[in-house]
């Protein structure tokens, strides 16, 4: 699919994308590569997958990393308890231990996890990776070899070849540095907090009710409220919360209620430094740049 | 225009992004072709837009992509070769003027282990006997304040005691497991034991854990004036440290704060010596703990400390900023790491008593504040980290 394609049909799914992020899920696609997506939490990372899958009309699969997440949650598992049922019917039965052992290491006993799941699919699905820098750098290797083959060894019972190459999402929040090898693999976009032009049209996006008017100012007082120093900048699920809210509250205008909106500042601001940093007066003029 | 076939055209872009910090390969080279024979677009922003994706590995890259690309193939000169020798020879000559203190620390030319290991292979009477010497006067020098030593020999004995022993600290804090009951894998014979009494089945599944992670070490080391005479010690210990052991994170601090961890770790040392020489500007100056650990905190924080971060300031706690700076950074420092450990030469002298400001309003945020004036000082420290 033409990147500009892409693009238009990401906005008919809801997801409002850039150029560059359409072309580097375009080139994904065509070329058979995962990418790497990387920014600041709450940008939007995740909704990309979500809304790829929605174009694609294909199911998401996602594998959450986490650190100590190891291949049996996310490739496959034996169902031992399932294994040791079966092997006292069999005892019962008389059967050859032969046979037992081929039985009890056979595809139903196999529990499948998220990676196995979505390279044995007949239509490729949208494979999430979600915070890969939260996995051990062991698993990071392995992860590579998967993504590489698209393949799995289950030594019981030989090799699982892909049935179709899914469409690999890894994200990253940099919470660590990630391995050379695993960057060379993707094709690779950093997503940054959007524009006013472009956080405008997503709030829109979600909320197609909303007065023009307020909708630009939100978007003008998140803004610039970014630029000010702050423990942990708020997202676009964070405007759009407090978007959400705003209306909730029957809001017209910013510079209507000045209380309610420092009030309502919870939405965006997730740290007791952050809230007391934005005192009322801090919020008055950001209220008054964009009013 | 550059002159050449197209292909040729492509790889030298690809050498000019290499040059410039990219890491790619000729399999990069090829997979850029082929995106550029197979590609219909009639414009150069669509090609752009397409090598910038495939192209950049992390954020770094992503941003210069651009301006390197306009420099290339419209010619805009931005980062040219010529600059660039420019700057690199630049380089050199500072590190003509380089503190001394980075010859000793840095990967040694002659590595002073080589010597350890040649004694071993020597006859065995002889080699036991020097042994036996080193040893005693290691057990001598692990014990006497840092700054009562002078001789340079011993200077260096001491550094590669340092670093054997942060390398020992290092094995020993990543060997340890424990069975656990939501373990990812199965422990047979614990399994095997519980189920005696099912006649053997095992149906009781008991599971066990991977060895603990070992806990990740971010260390923020003071190079100030008045730290002189330990710095170069603890830069030996850091440098044990670091290793392969790949949770550990290094900083520099003086007046400014630089990330030293790549430049520690880097087994090239002329490329190591170049790097820390352009740190160690400012070196020997004054001390701003309380703006360099809020420069810590703004832009490192994030992705070096989690919570299972035990973080070592090594620093006497003498500072130029206002000493409330310090316990504010330190509170926010205290929200995201597992522990605070302050190790302070100053405190191992006799009669010390935090009264440096900065320390005073510091210590209640700290978790464990111990002397560091002898080797066997950070030997003792091992058991503490062991315990997180």
């Amino acid at each position: 699919m033409k990147h500009k394609d892409l693009q238009t049909k990401l906005t008919e799914a809801g997801y409002i994308a850039d150029e560059g992020l359409a072309m580097a899920l375009s080139l994904a696609m065509t070329l058979k590569r995962s990418l790497l997506l990387e920014g600041e939490a709450g940008v939007g990372k995740t909704e990309i997958a979500k809304a790829l899958a929605a174009v694609e009309k294909t199911d998401l699969i996602r594998l959450q990393c986490y650190e100590g997440l190891d291949a049996n949650a996310a490739i496959y598992e034996w169902n031992y308890q399932r294994q040791l049922l079966a092997i006292k019917v069999r005892e019962q039965a008389d059967m050859a231990p032969d046979d037992v052992e081929s039985h009890i290491f056979s595809e139903p006993f196999l529990l499948r996890r998220p990676l196995l799941e979505a390279i044995s699919r007949d239509k490729p699905p949208v494979l999430l990776i979600d915070e890969i820098d939260r996995a051990d750098e062991e698993f990071e290797a392995y992860l590579l070899e998967i993504l590489s083959d698209f393949q799995v060894s289950v030594p019981e019972f030989g090799t699982i070849t892909a049935r179709s190459v899914p469409h690999v999402i890894l994200t990253s929040n940099s919470t660590r540095e990630l391995s050379d090898a695993l960057r060379r693999r993707c094709l690779y976009s950093y997503v940054d907090y959007p524009d006013p032009a472009k956080e405008l049209r997503i709030v829109k996006a979600h909320m197609p009710d909303i007065d023009d008017d307020l909708a630009r100012q939100i978007v003008g007082f998140v803004q610039s409220l970014r630029k000010e120093e702050l423990e942990k900048t708020p997202g676009i699920a964070e405007s759009l919360d407090w978007a959400a809210a705003l209306t909730g509250l029957g809001i017209a205008a910013l510079g209507d209620d000045p209380g309610t909106i420092h009030a309502s500042l919870v939405c965006l601001l997730k740290t007791e430094a952050d809230l007391k940093s934005v005192t009322p007066e801090v919020s008055d003029r950001l209220v008054g740049k964009v009013a | 225009m550059i002159p050449g076939a197209p292909s040729d055209r492509v790889s030298g872009f690809i050498a000019h992004l290499r040059l410039n910090g990219f890491p790619i390969g000729p399999a990069e080279t090829m997979d850029a072709l082929a995106l550029l024979e197979q590609a219909t677009w009639p414009q150069a922003h669509e090609a752009r837009l397409g090598l910038k994706t495939m192209l950049s590995a992390h954020k770094a890259n992503w941003d210069d992509f651009d301006a390197l690309f306009d420099a290339y193939w419209f010619g805009h000169g931005v980062k040219t070769l010529a600059v660039r020798d420019d700057r690199t020879s630049g380089r050199r000559q500072t590190q003509q003027n380089r503190p001394d203190l980075w010859n000793r620390v840095l990967p040694p030319g002659v590595l002073p282990a080589q010597e350890l290991l040649s004694d071993d292979n020597e006859d065995d009477a002889d080699g036991q006997a020097t042994q036996n010497i080193r040893a005693s006067v290691q057990e001598r020098l692990s014990r006497t304040d840092i700054r009562h030593i002078v001789s340079a020999d011993d200077v260096a004995d001491l550094e590669q005691l340092a670093e054997r022993l942060a390398k020992a600290m290092r094995n020993r804090l990543s060997r340890r497991r424990k069975p656990s009951a939501r373990g990812s894998d199965i422990d047979i014979r614990r399994t095997i034991r519980r189920n005696l009494s099912k006649a053997g089945d095992p149906f009781d599944l008991v599971r066990r854990k991977r060895p603990e992670r070992p806990v990740n070490l971010v260390v923020l080391l003071d190079v100030s004036g008045s730290m002189q005479s330990y710095s170069r010690l603890f830069l030996a210990f850091l440098r044990g440290l670091m290793g392969q052991w790949l949770k550990t994170d290094a900083y520099l601090f003086h007046t400014r704060l630089v990330r030293i961890t790549d430049a520690l770790r880097d087994s090239d040392h002329g490329r190591a010596m170049e790097r820390l020489t352009l740190m160690a500007e400012g070196f020997g100056g004054g001390t701003r703990i309380g703006h360099c650990l809020q420069v810590f905190n703004d832009q490192y924080a994030k992705q070096a400390i989690n919570s299972r971060s035990v973080m070592i300031v090594m620093s006497d706690g003498y500072d130029t900023d206002a000493p409330d700076a310090v316990a504010l950074q330190l509170a926010r420092l205290k929200k995201r790491a597992r522990r605070l450990i302050w190790l302070n030469p100053l405190a191992g002298w006799d009669n010390y008593e935090p009264v440096a400001r900065g320390m005073a309003e510091a210590l209640p945020h700290i978790d464990l504040f111990r002397a560091a004036n002898t080797v066997a000082d950070l030997a003792a420290l091992e058991p503490e980290l062991a315990r997180l």
